[in-house]
C-alpha cells in the first residue's frame, strides 16, 4: 500500500512539483519562532477568504439580481432555503470580521515595521488587496437592494460627480443609468461574483509569494536569515508546518468562536452589521433620514465630511487611504519594531489609532462637530506627514543579532 | 507574547469604549418608545400574537414573505388550527401569507397601501411597533397617533384598547414661538380589555412580529448553544495540541 502510494507520488512529482511546493512554502517554509498574537490575523484573513467564497457561491445559487427580484430572494434565502439563513449570516458577519482581522494585520505591521526593506513590495500588495477589499464590501451592500443598499450606493457613486469636468457623465457611466437602478445592481452582482473575487485571490496568491521571498518579519524586527545553521536554516526559524499550522488552528477556534457568537447570537450587531433600514426595499422616492456608511468604511467617510468642498473633500478622503502605500518610505527609523525605537513613535502610533478610531465614530453620526472632524482627519495626516521626521530624529535602541527566548 | 497581549487589551478597551459611545448614540430614540418586553421565545405568547394578527391586521396587512405552513413546525400548531384560526377563506396552509384586501384599491380609500408587515419587526424595531399601537388618541378631526402623526390607519384595535384622549400642553420651540403638543394620553372610554390586559395583548402581537420577521430566530439560537459548545472544546483540544507541539520551542 505505501509503496503504491509512493510510486503514485513520484509519478506526480515528476510532472508537477506538489512535494517542492509543498516544502518551500509550509514545511520547510522557516518562519521567526517568536510570532506573537499579533501574527494569527494574516491567517485569519485567509479563513475569512475561504468563507466568504465558499457562502458567496451558495448565495448565488438562490439570489436573483435584479431591481425587481433581489430583495424577496434574499427573504427567500432567509426563510424557505434550506440552512439559507446560516449561510446569509455567515457571510454578511464574515463582511464586517474581514475588515476587523484586516485592520488588526494592518496595525500589526505598522508596530513592527513589516513594511520597510526588503518587505516594501509585500506591503503594496496588501494595501491593493485592501482597496480591492473596500471596492467588493461596497458592492456586496448594494446587493441585497434595502433602503441602505440603494441610497448608501447613491451616495458613494455620486462622489464621482465631483470630479471636473466629467463628473456627471462617469457618475452616469458607473450607474448605467440616471439614477442607482436595476442596471447598477446587475452590474454590481458581476463585479462582486466573479471580477473583484478573481482579482482578490490573485493578490492574495502574491502577497503571499513576496511574502514567501523575503520571509516572515516578527516582532524584534530581527533578520533571522542572518544567522543559519550549517544546513542552511535559520537559527531562530522553525517549519512553518506543523509549528505554526498546529498554532493557528488554535488562533482558527478563537476567532470561530467569537464568529460564532456573532452568527448565531447577535447577526444584527447592533445595527452595525445589519442595518435595520435595510430590511425595508430599497425604493426611489423615500430617503432615509441618515445614510451612514458601514462601519468600517466610517473613518474615511468622516474624512470626507471635515472638508466644506466636495472636489477637495473627495480627494484627501482618496488621498487618506492611498498615502498608505507610500509608509515603507516615509519610514526613515532604521529599525524596525517598535520595541527598538522611542516614544515619539510609540506615541505617535498610539495618537494615530485613537484618531482612526474616532474619525470611525465622528463618520457614524448624524451631528459630529465640524471642529472635531477637522482635528482628527488634521492628526491622521500628520502621523503619515510627519513620520520622516521623527522617525529619522528619534534614538533607537540596538537590535540584537538573535531573537531573544523569552 | 505579553507586550503583544497588552497592546491588544488596550486596543479591544479603546474599541470597546467606542462602540459604548457609538451605539449610545445609535440608540437616541426618535420621540420616546417603551420598552415592549416582547419575548419571542414564549411560544404561548406568539401563538396569541398570531391569532391576534390574523384577526386584527390581516384585513388590510400582509406578510407576504412568510408561509402559514412554517408555523406547523416553528410555533407547534397543526395543520388544522392553522387552516381554522389563521388561514382566511380562500387561502391554503401552504400559501404566503397575503391579505385579501386589493393592493391598489387600498391605496385609494386609505391614501396609502397598507405596508407589508413581514420585515417591520426589524426595521422599526418592536418597542416601535409596540409603542405605536399603544399610541392611539381621537380627536374630533379623527384618530391620530403620538408616534406616527396622521397615521393612514385608523385604530384597529380601539375596541379592545378603548378610547384615549390627547392631554395638551403648550410648549416653546426653539423659535421662541408656542405651539400646543400632546402632552400625554388619558383614556376616556374603556375598551373590553383592561390597560394591563391590553399591554400584554400588543406584546403578543409585537412577539408574533418578531417570529415572522425571522423565523429562523428560534432554531438559530437553539442551535447556537451547541455550535459555541463544540467550538469550545475545539479551541481547547487545539490548544492542548499547540502546547504539545511548541513544548521543545518553548525552552
Amino acid at each position: 500500500m505505501n509503496q503504491l502510494m509512493n510510486s503514485i507520488g513520484n509519478w506526480v512529482d515528476e510532472r508537477l512539483p506538489v512535494s517542492d511546493f509543498w516544502k518551500k512554502h509550509i514545511s520547510e517554509y522557516y518562519a521567526p519562532k517568536n510570532f506573537n498574537l499579533w501574527y494569527f490575523f494574516g491567517s485569519l484573513s485567509m479563513l475569512v477568504l475561504a468563507n466568504q467564497l465558499l457562502t458567496g457561491i451558495f448565495l448565488t445559487m438562490h439570489y436573483k439580481p435584479g431591481a425587481e427580484t433581489a430583495f424577496a430572494s434574499v427573504e427567500y434565502i432567509m426563510r424557505d432555503v434550506e440552512w439559507g439563513w446560516l449561510i446569509r449570516y455567515m457571510h454578511s458577519t464574515g463582511a464586517s470580521l474581514f475588515f476587523v482581522v484586516v485592520y488588526l494585520h494592518m496595525f500589526r505591521a505598522l508596530m513592527y515595521g513589516s513594511y520597510q526593506k526588503p518587505r516594501e513590495i509585500v506591503w503594496i500588495l496588501g494595501v491593493t488587496i485592501y482597496l480591492v477589499l473596500m471596492a467588493e464590501s461596497f458592492m456586496g451592500y448594494v446587493l441585497p437592494w434595502g433602503q441602505m443598499s440603494y441610497w448608501g450606493a447613491q451616495v458613494i457613486i455620486s462622489l464621482f460627480g465631483a470630479v471636473p469636468y466629467i463628473g456627471e457623465a462617469l457618475v452616469e457611466w458607473i450607474r448605467g443609468d440616471y439614477f442607482v437602478a436595476d442596471a447598477t445592481l446587475n452590474r454590481f452582482f458581476a463585479l462582486h461574483v466573479v471580477a473583484l473575487p478573481l482579482v482578490l485571490v490573485g493578490l492574495v496568491v502574491l502577497h503571499l509569494a513576496a511574502l514567501h521571498e523575503v520571509g516572515s518579519n516578527n516582532p524584534e524586527g530581527v533578520d533571522i536569515k542572518a544567522k543559519k545553521d550549517s544546513a542552511g536554516r535559520p537559527l531562530d526559524g522553525i517549519p512553518f508546518h506543523p509549528y505554526y499550522t498546529i498554532k493557528d488552528i488554535f488562533g482558527v477556534g478563537v476567532f470561530l468562536t467569537l464568529a460564532a457568537f456573532i452568527v448565531f447570537f447577535a447577526p444584527e450587531f447592533g445595527g452595525k452589521f445589519l442595518k435595520p433600514d435595510n430590511f425595508v426595499q430599497a425604493n426611489s422616492l423615500v430617503t432615509p433620514d441618515h445614510i451612514p456608511p458601514v462601519w468600517y468604511f466610517t473613518p474615511f467617510y468622516a474624512i470626507l465630511q471635515a472638508v466644506p468642498d466636495k472636489l477637495m473633500g473627495v480627494i484627501l478622503m482618496g488621498v487618506s487611504v492611498l498615502i498608505l502605500y507610500i509608509v515603507p518610505w516615509l519610514d526613515r527609523s532604521p529599525v524596525r519594531s517598535l520595541r527598538y525605537r522611542s516614544w515619539p513613535s510609540k506615541v505617535a502610533l498610539a495618537i494615530f489609532v485613537i484618531a482612526f478610531i474616532r474619525l470611525g465614530m465622528l463618520g457614524l453620526s448624524q451631528d459630529s462637530s465640524t471642529f472635531e472632524l477637522r482635528l482628527w482627519t488634521f492628526v491622521y495626516f500628520a502621523f503619515f506627514i510627519l513620520m520622516p521626521i521623527w522617525t529619522r530624529l528619534e534614538a533607537t535602541k540596538p537590535v540584537p543579532e538573535r531573537v531573544s527566548s523569552s | 507574547m505579553n507586550r503583544g497581549l497588552l497592546t491588544l487589551k488596550c486596543l479591544i478597551v479603546s474599541l470597546a469604549l467606542s462602540f459604548a459611545v457609538v451605539s449610545s448614540v445609535g440608540a437616541a430614540p426618535k420621540g420616546n418608545l417603551d420598552a415592549s418586553g416582547a419575548n419571542v421565545f414564549d411560544l404561548a405568547s406568539v401563538q396569541r400574537g398570531a391569532a391576534l394578527f390574523a384577526n386584527y391586521c390581516m384585513a388590510c396587512h400582509s406578510a407576504k414573505y412568510m408561509r402559514y405552513k412554517r408555523m406547523e413546525e416553528d410555533l407547534d400548531l397543526t395543520e388544522d388550527q392553522i387552516q381554522e384560526f389563521l388561514v382566511p377563506a380562500g387561502l391554503e396552509v401552504s400559501d404566503y401569507m397575503i391579505s385579501s384586501m386589493p393592493y391598489e384599491a387600498s391605496a385609494e380609500w386609505f391614501g396609502k397601501s397598507p405596508p407589508d408587515l413581514s420585515l417591520t419587526a426589524r426595521s422599526r424595531g418592536p418597542d416601535w411597533i409596540y409603542t405605536f399601537l399603544r399610541s392611539y388618541y381621537l380627536t374630533e378631526d379623527g384618530w391620530n397617533n403620538t408616534v406616527l402623526a396622521n397615521p393612514a390607519m385608523p385604530h384597529v384595535l380601539w375596541e379592545l384598547q378603548g378610547i384615549q384622549r390627547p392631554v395638551m400642553e403648550m410648549v416653546e420651540d426653539e423659535t421662541g414661538a408656542m405651539e400646543v403638543k400632546v402632552a400625554s394620553l388619558e383614556l376616556d372610554q374603556p375598551g373590553t380589555l383592561s390597560p394591563s390586559a391590553y399591554d400584554d395583548a400588543i406584546r403578543d402581537i409585537v412577539a408574533f412580529m418578531q417570529y415572522i420577521a425571522e423565523p429562523a430566530v428560534l432554531k438559530r439560537q437553539r442551535l447556537g448553544i451547541w455550535v459555541l459548545l463544540f467550538l469550545a472544546l475545539f479551541t481547547f483540544l487545539s490548544y492542548l495540541l499547540y502546547h504539545e507541539y511548541w513544548k521543545d520551542i518553548k525552552k
